[in-house]
């Protein structure tokens, strides 16, 4: 596979929200505006790629039987290293995702792919891998967001686009699944042959 | 086996070491302008420093700020937190003047229903809390007999936030009494 193709899978044929319909928690709890998906999207794309590159450069040292806990400990570590920074730097954005930042731990698409992909590639593709994977979580999510705002609230990334109250049901949990799963139909009548 | 993870626990613990101890000092200060600012939204003006205290009410510690209006005359901003809401804890900024009345409240913590109960935090709701004297009117919505315009669809919510105003303004009471017992 080349290197190109390691970055475009995560995309489209491996989108990890509208194909393999991994990491749903955040998916369907952070994605009420298009920009708190996005957020939460480029959060996980930071774990991704440096936890990808961390697990991809021990994996050869570290024995099987102790594989997942030291998988954990090295995602956890970069988590909590992301929520230090947030905290520090961007206060505002860290309230509006704030629990779901620790969250990022237990997510299956990290985990996944350092199980799947790291373990078994070099530092440089684990990198593209995670890269790849986390823009297509990223736009998944900021498109997912996007509609449920435009629904739910009639605005976009925080704009105001018709006056008035959209319609409530879109902004809440049950409009999550609604939109995902039309949105899922769109991706896949789109791009699977 | 051991050794192995031994080196991987050791290695992440050095970077959340190095990590913490830089981003320490810009979190401090970001919590302590969140704190100055949401003062200065609840009570427009005062001088000097805010001066941090706590008290014990109805098995709680309150936090609060004391602020000085004038030599003799302190305004208070305190923090309620009441647990009535409706998805839990809901934790309110209300600024006392000196003589009692309400000078403004803001939203510290609120986990309310987005498009309903998170109206709270707009407003077109808070609004009418500034200059709310609660010797003349009735801190409870017009549903329940009060002077207070609920959100539509969120009474819940809109009653939490004034069970918080009502707390703040017992403790606001409570330090006045205190206040005078020590003189």
């Amino acid at each position: 596979m080349n290197k190109f193709s390691i970055f475009t899978k995560g995309l489209i044929k491996e989108n990890p929200t509208f194909v393999l319909l991994l990491g749903m928690c955040p998916t369907l709890a952070t994605t009420t505006s298009a920009l708190n998906g996005m957020s939460m999207g480029l959060a996980t794309l930071f774990v991704l790629v440096l936890s990808n590159m961390a697990i991809s450069a021990v994996a050869p040292y570290v024995p099987d039987k102790v594989r997942i806990p030291a998988y954990i400990v090295v995602i956890a570590t970069f988590v909590t290293v992301l929520e230090f920074m947030m905290k520090a730097f961007t206060p505002a954005v860290y309230d509006t995702l704030g629990l779901f930042i620790p969250l990022i731990v237990v997510n299956c698409i990290v985990l996944g792919r350092a199980e799947a992909f790291a373990s078994k590639n070099p530092v440089l593709d684990s990198a593209l891998d995670g890269l790849g994977i986390g823009l297509g979580f990223t736009l998944s999510l900021t498109v997912l967001g996007l509609v449920r705002e435009l629904l739910g609230s009639l605005s976009a990334f925080g704009l105001k686009i018709i006056p008035g109250d959209g319609i409530l049901a879109f902004v809440l949990a049950p409009g999550a699944f609604i939109i995902l799963g039309y949105l899922m139909v769109v991706f896949n009548k789109i791009f699977k042959k | 086996m051991t050794i192995c993870l031994l080196a991987v626990c050791f290695a992440c613990s050095a970077v959340l070491a190095t990590v913490y101890a830089v981003t320490l000092k810009p979190i401090q200060a970001a919590a302590a302008e969140k704190t100055v600012s949401a003062i200065r939204a609840v009570v427009p003006s005062f001088r000097g420093e805010p001066v941090k205290g706590s008290i014990r009410y109805d098995g709680k510690n309150i936090g609060y700020y004391a602020l000085e209006v004038t030599d003799s005359t302190r305004a208070y901003a305190i923090e309620s937190q009441v647990t009535s809401g409706f998805n839990g804890v809901l934790s309110i900024m209300v600024g006392i003047t000196p003589e009692g009345t309400i000078s403004g409240t803001s939203a510290l913590v609120c986990s309310e229903t987005p498009g309903l109960g998170a109206k709270c935090t707009e407003e077109a709701f808070y609004r009418q809390f500034v200059g709310f004297d609660p010797s003349r009117k009735v801190l409870k919505v017009r549903k329940d007999g009060g002077d207070v315009d609920a959100i539509t669809a969120a009474t819940i919510t809109s009653r939490a936030y004034c069970d918080a105003l009502t707390q703040a303004i017992d403790v606001f009471h409570i330090i006045n009494r205190g206040g005078q017992d020590n003189e």
